[in-house]
């Protein structure tokens, strides 16, 4: 493997892995010669500065104040890419543009959506919750009954069970981050603890799953076990601060850290505390994965440890060599992500790249490297570890153990390759 | 009092207080009635506990069919614009795309049922009566070569169905 040394105003500067991947730490050593090397070799010609003109909204007041606050008009590009069933306006999937977006946190405007039969009208003081079956006292709560229980917050990813599918096709598709990774995102979730209410209903031994049942008009419905509900499971309220999203399941979802995105039930109408489960449409001719032998792996559960590059990604155009920061998102259903690794020649080396606080169990962590392009060919891959220790896998590794006849629990290294016009596709190494 | 006995006293009362802590509990749900859940407990597990009276044959449920499913699942389950719900056995090994349907893949004929009374007719979810979600069923299981086509579907007949997919699922593993 060739390591590439650059010298920079005579400081030399060690790339940590192949075609220009530097100290993950780079950036933050500020004051150092290297920094100040890089600080000054990155500064743009003179000779293209803009002018510095008083602009008219520098002349006169600007617009007044309003409700419920938007995103500038020169942000519309920040939206959501979305398709229905036929014959279907709300059945299908809206995805994140991840690759407009930074930090962890999703805004509520762009999480993804994934529904089943349309966004329910719920009027919230109608909307009821009912516990029932193995347990002692079944229950109904209002709203209103719900809002005076303790609450609690939890910073938490939702993935959809079908995100990242495309990677299971033969060819690379020649989309994006969007198209790819669009049905995970972020929020701060606050909500009542589901166990709470569950001990108030009195549970009975004999209870080993929940049926988790929606509103909405296809009743969607999942079975979850107990103790995946007594342990962290919320009945969130509340999504980064405001009342859940009516696409998130306004006025109360099901939020179960870490869980395939479809078990999350939305517009949560329902609890039935069940011996087995109750083997759902959607947890036996969905959300299966049918393995080469014909059998399919079923109940699974948490989302595996998964990472993409969004910056670079397809769609930004790198514009001429030099210094870039590769971000991007890593997250895990198991726990905490305690390392990403970048590579940027097809993942023959690899470099650490860092983590930004908070990194949290069952969140989007954001991860950042800097890198120095040298104006050619670079491809691009991102790998992450969790807590558990487990590592994501290649697509030649995914595929070879369960096969490519499936669109659920994808979780392979996403690749990007560079072009020297810095051009980003997606491709396959 | 000693400093070691105030200090027993004060742990002895810290826990005394925490454990009445967690006994609190805002207790603010209402008591269901048993008709309120009956009223709303449309799930319906393999063991088919919850099923309804009424009952419905083929013949029956390609009456139903024609009328409220075929514009969306095609001429005898064939499929288009959605999902194909007849044939297709035989496909889940291999290297070619599975077909999946009712018949092919679905382990439990109770979930067809379950599936069909909340969310079908997609535009008119809940409009069946129980005697057309048992035809409906019925009409799907016979297509599929599960059930004969005089065999009635009831509460007693649908749960002793076997599909032909019923030991074909694997409860995942993490590491398997």
């Amino acid at each position: 493997m060739a390591t590439n040394r650059s010298t920079v105003h005579g400081s030399d500067l060690d790339t940590v892995a192949g075609n220009g991947l530097l100290h993950r730490r780079m950036f933050l050593t500020a004051g150092t010669a290297a920094a100040a090397a890089v600080a000054s070799a990155t500064l743009p010609n003179p000779a293209a500065a803009d002018a510095l003109p008083v602009e008219p909204w520098m002349k006169v007041p600007g617009s007044g104040f309003v409700g419920y606050g938007q995103p500038s008009k020169f942000e519309s590009k920040v939206a959501r890419t979305f398709a229905s069933l036929p014959g279907t306006t709300g059945t299908g999937a809206a995805r994140t543009p991840h690759h407009l977006l930074d930090g962890m946190i999703t805004p509520n405007g762009v999480h993804f959506e994934r529904s089943h039969s349309g966004i329910p009208d719920i009027n919230p003081d109608t909307h009821r919750l009912l516990i029932h079956g193995l347990v002692k006292r079944p229950l109904v709560f209002t709203l209103e009954s719900l809002g005076r229980y303790p609450r609690e917050s939890r910073v938490a990813f939702l993935e959809c069970g079908g995100n990242g599918q495309l990677l299971y096709q033969k060819e690379p598709a020649p989309v994006g981050v969007q198209a790819i990774h669009g049905l995970v995102s972020c929020a701060e979730w606050t909500g009542v603890k589901l166990s709470v209410l569950l001990q108030e209903a009195g549970v009975d031994p004999k209870a080993k799953w929940i049926l988790a049942e929606g509103a909405d008009a296809a009743g969607m419905s999942r079975s979850i076990p107990v103790a995946k509900a007594m342990d962290d499971a919320l009945i969130a309220l509340y999504q980064n601060g405001e009342r859940v999203r009516p696409s998130n399941g306004y006025p109360m979802r099901l939020l179960l850290p870490g869980y395939e995105g479809n078990m999350n039930v939305k517009w949560l109408r329902r609890i039935k505390l069940t011996e087995g489960p109750t083997m759902t449409k959607d947890e036996t001719s969905k959300y299966t994965i049918t393995l080469p032998d014909g059998k399919s792996l079923q109940f699974v559960l948490p989302q595996e440890g998964n990472s993409v590059i969004t910056l670079p990604s397809p769609g930004l155009t790198m514009k001429g060599p030099g210094l870039y920061e590769i971000s991007g998102l890593a997250w895990s259903g198991y726990g905490r992500v305690t390392k990403v690794e970048v590579s940027a020649d097809g993942g023959k080396s690899w470099a650490r790249a860092a983590l930004q606080p908070p990194v949290l169990s069952k969140a989007l962590t954001r991860f950042r490297i800097p890198w120095r392009w040298n104006g050619g060919p670079a491809v691009l891959q991102s790998r992450a570890t969790d807590e558990t220790g487990y590592v994501q896998p290649t697509r030649e590794k995914m595929i070879a153990a369960r096969g490519n006849r499936t669109i659920y629990h994808s979780n392979a290294i996403t690749t990007w390759a560079v072009s020297d016009k810095g051009e980003v596709k997606h491709v396959y190494a | 009092m000693s400093t070691r006995s105030a200090l027993i006293a004060a742990s002895v009362l810290a826990m005394a207080s925490a454990v009445a802590f967690a006994a609190e509990s805002p207790n603010l749900g209402r008591v269901a009635t048993p008709e309120e859940i009956a009223a709303w407990d449309i799930s319906i597990g393999p063991d088919g506990v919850g099923l309804p009276p009424g009952g419905g044959t083929p013949k029956q449920g390609e009456a139903v069919y024609a009328a409220r499913c075929v514009a969306c699942h095609g001429e005898k389950g064939a499929g288009k614009p959605n999902d194909q719900l007849v044939g297709g056995q035989g496909t889940l090994p291999g290297d070619k795309p599975p077909v999946k349907t009712v018949g092919s893949f679905w382990p439990h004929a109770t979930t067809v049922f379950d599936y069909v009374r909340r969310a079908m007719p997609y535009n008119e979810s809940k409009s069946l009566n129980n005697d057309e979600v048992y035809a409906v069923v019925a009409y799907i299981l016979n297509l599929n070569g599960i059930i004969a086509d005089n065999d009635t579907m009831d509460a007693q007949t649908l749960r002793k169905v076997k599909m032909p997919n019923r030991d074909g699922f694997v409860t995942f593993s993490r590491g398997k």
